[in-house]
């Protein structure tokens, strides 16, 4: 694994784009300690405010602050804050309040803790509110751009996190666009779609199915809410076969987001690989393993799909 | 402003809400006309604003977390100069900016989107939160209903608020002890209601919510009290000021008729 998990990349860029822009209040549900808001806290006392074990209470506040000109950063496990589904529907969406919701610790990839704390239904919650955007980087730097970013973006936004270290896979020198997918590695055989940490195994994946002769596409989707549908169609008209890969539940997220699109195109082919069912807890690697995320799993589903 | 002028607008603000719900043929009478005092005494005597200027950021706020109760709201915004008073009649129609419960998106001069039960106090303690934070001296006023008080949320809310020593924020419960399929007490009693925001470390006032001269002692108090927030239970009667409808859980969210709308509007233009 690389250097560095995406929330802790977070929790640095939010100190520095603090200093930058006094506007930016953090709010907290009592795990500012895990979602590496404590940087902050300690930085800037004065604009962090934990709200307790109260994340109905924390979506409101925050929706409240926003209504009043401030740009806060309401941050908790994602499971637990996106969990207020209907304060946010209301209170963020609704109202158009300008909130950053911050969820870490998304998927099984968190490993141990179990099934209550993996936020696995977030991105689908997410994705149907008319005006939220969701977006999920999928390494450090690629958190901080898009951070950046996303202080400057008018509106809500879900920004997803994960719990551990994820490999880097961009360059130094990468430039977020929001609504943008990246292509990491050329292909015409087949499209890699993926988001969040998994785009590492994802990678892999492609060099598994290069040894068996299969030149695969690597797409890493940074922002699923816009989806980047030109890109979508670029492959569904090319080749015309996609894969989806996402640490989240089946229904719902990417796999469901670029399904739309296609159906909407009538081009193409997909299969989705994301977690079917509550998972549990255990090792991070062979959770990935038992629940489909392995570069094998994900090389396995794009042969099937090439020979179906 | 006198407290005869209050009397006089609300007199007529009650028939402006009655008129409202006859043309919009749904709605929630009950509630509006128990918290129609308050909200006149709030924008007509109390609350720093200008109608002209909606989003002057240093104006006072005003959440109405019980959205239900629009009307009365929309009756207040108009008469204030929000907007004109012939909008009034296209509440709840297609293509009106007078949603069934507030949006401020189609209305910008509503602070915020409310009709979930339970979220405003969150919404005016994050406005109250961000005004301490930016040094600004406006303060926030929140109704809520008695009914949404066995939410959880506003009870995280008022936990919160005091922590955070939010002086300028201040609650008017509307206990008009009726919800919609019944008497509160028989629904999930609230009781010793005065108690529990107490004991969370509020200020406390019980008044009756239809004396004006008593709701303007309350948020003066409320305004003087330093380092903490303040929580006024307004005693009130749901429906007050049509006899047909006060005290009645029948009322809370059904319009009146044109027959039943003009017999209520005769019978608050004949009150002294």
């Amino acid at each position: 694994m690389g250097a560095k998990a995406t929330r802790v990349a977070f929790g640095e860029a939010l100190v520095r784009l603090g200093s930058e822009n006094p506007d930016i209040v953090v709010l907290d549900a009592d795990l500012s300690k895990s979602t590496m808001t404590e940087y902050f806290a300690r930085k800037y006392p004065g604009r962090f405010f934990d709200l307790g074990i109260a994340e109905g209470n924390m979506v409101g506040t925050g929706a409240g602050m926003a209504l009043a000109g401030k740009i806060p950063f309401i941050c908790s496990f994602a499971c637990f804050v996106i969990g207020r589904f209907e304060q946010i529907r209301m209170s963020i969406a609704y109202s158009r309040a300008n909130v950053k919701i911050v969820g870490t610790h998304a998927g099984i990839g968190i490993g141990e803790d179990g099934y209550s704390q993996m936020a696995l239904e977030d991105i689908a919650l997410m994705r149907s509110l008319p005006n939220m955007a969701v977006i999920q980087p999928a390494d450090a730097v690629e958190t901080e751009r898009a951070l950046e970013y996303i202080v400057t973006h008018q509106g809500p936004v879900f920004f997803r996190l994960m719990r551990q270290k994820t490999d880097d896979i961009n360059p130094p020198d990468y430039q977020f666009r929001f609504g943008k997918g990246v292509i990491l590695r050329r292909g015409k055989d087949v499209s890699l779609m993926a988001t969040g940490g998994v785009v590492a195994n994802t990678l892999k994946a492609a060099d598994i199915l290069g040894q068996k002769g299969v030149a695969a596409q690597v797409v890493n989707v940074p922002t699923i809410k816009p989806v980047d549908r030109e890109l979508i169609a670029e492959a569904a008209f090319s080749h015309g076969k996609i894969i989806t890969v996402e640490d989240h539940g089946i229904t719902g997220g990417l796999g469901s987001a670029v399904s739309e699109v296609l159906s909407e195109l009538g081009r193409g082919r997909i299969k989705r690989v994301a977690v079917e069912d509550f998972a549990e807890s255990g090792d991070a690697e062979g959770l990935y393993r038992k629940y489909g995320l392995s570069e094998d799993n994900i090389a396995r589903k794009a042969l099937e799909l090439l020979q179906d | 402003m006198e407290i005869s002028d209050l009397k006089a607008i609300a007199k007529e603000l009650r028939v402006d809400i009655i008129r409202m719900l006859v043309e919009a043929g749904s709605g929630h009478p009950g509630g509006s006309l128990s918290c129609i005092d308050m909200l006149v005494t709030l924008f007509f005597h109390k609350m720093r604003h200008r109608p002209h200027e909606p989003t002057w950021p240093d104006r006072d706020r005003f959440v109405l977390s019980k959205g239900h109760c629009v009307p009365a709201l929309y009756a207040v915004l108009a008469k204030a100069g929000y907007f004109a008073r012939e909008e009034l009649a296209t509440l709840r129609k297609l293509n009106s900016r007078l949603q069934g419960h507030p949006d401020r998106h189609r209305l910008p001069c509503l602070e915020t989107s409310t009709g979930s039960l339970g979220q405003g106090l969150s919404l005016a303690l994050g406005m109250a939160l961000a005004g301490k934070t930016a040094q600004k001296d406006y303060r926030v006023y929140c109704v809520i209903s008695d009914g949404e008080c066995q939410a959880g949320q506003v009870w995280e809310a008022s936990m919160a608020a005091p922590k955070f020593r939010l002086d300028n924020l201040c609650a008017l419960l509307d206990y008009n002890k009726i919800q919609l399929s019944g008497a509160v007490k028989n629904i999930m009693d609230l009781e010793p209601l005065l108690d529990k925001w107490r004991a969370f470390n509020w200020h406390t006032l019980e008044i009756d919510g239809h004396d004006f001269a008593a709701i303007i002692r309350a948020l003066d108090e409320a305004e003087k009290t330093k380092g903490r927030p303040t929580l006024i239970l307004c005693q009130t009667i749901k429906g007050k000021g049509v006899s047909f409808m006060e005290g009645k859980w029948e009322w809370h969210g059904k319009a009146p008729n044109r027959e039943e709308g003009e017999r209520a509007i005769q019978e608050i233009l004949a009150q002294s």
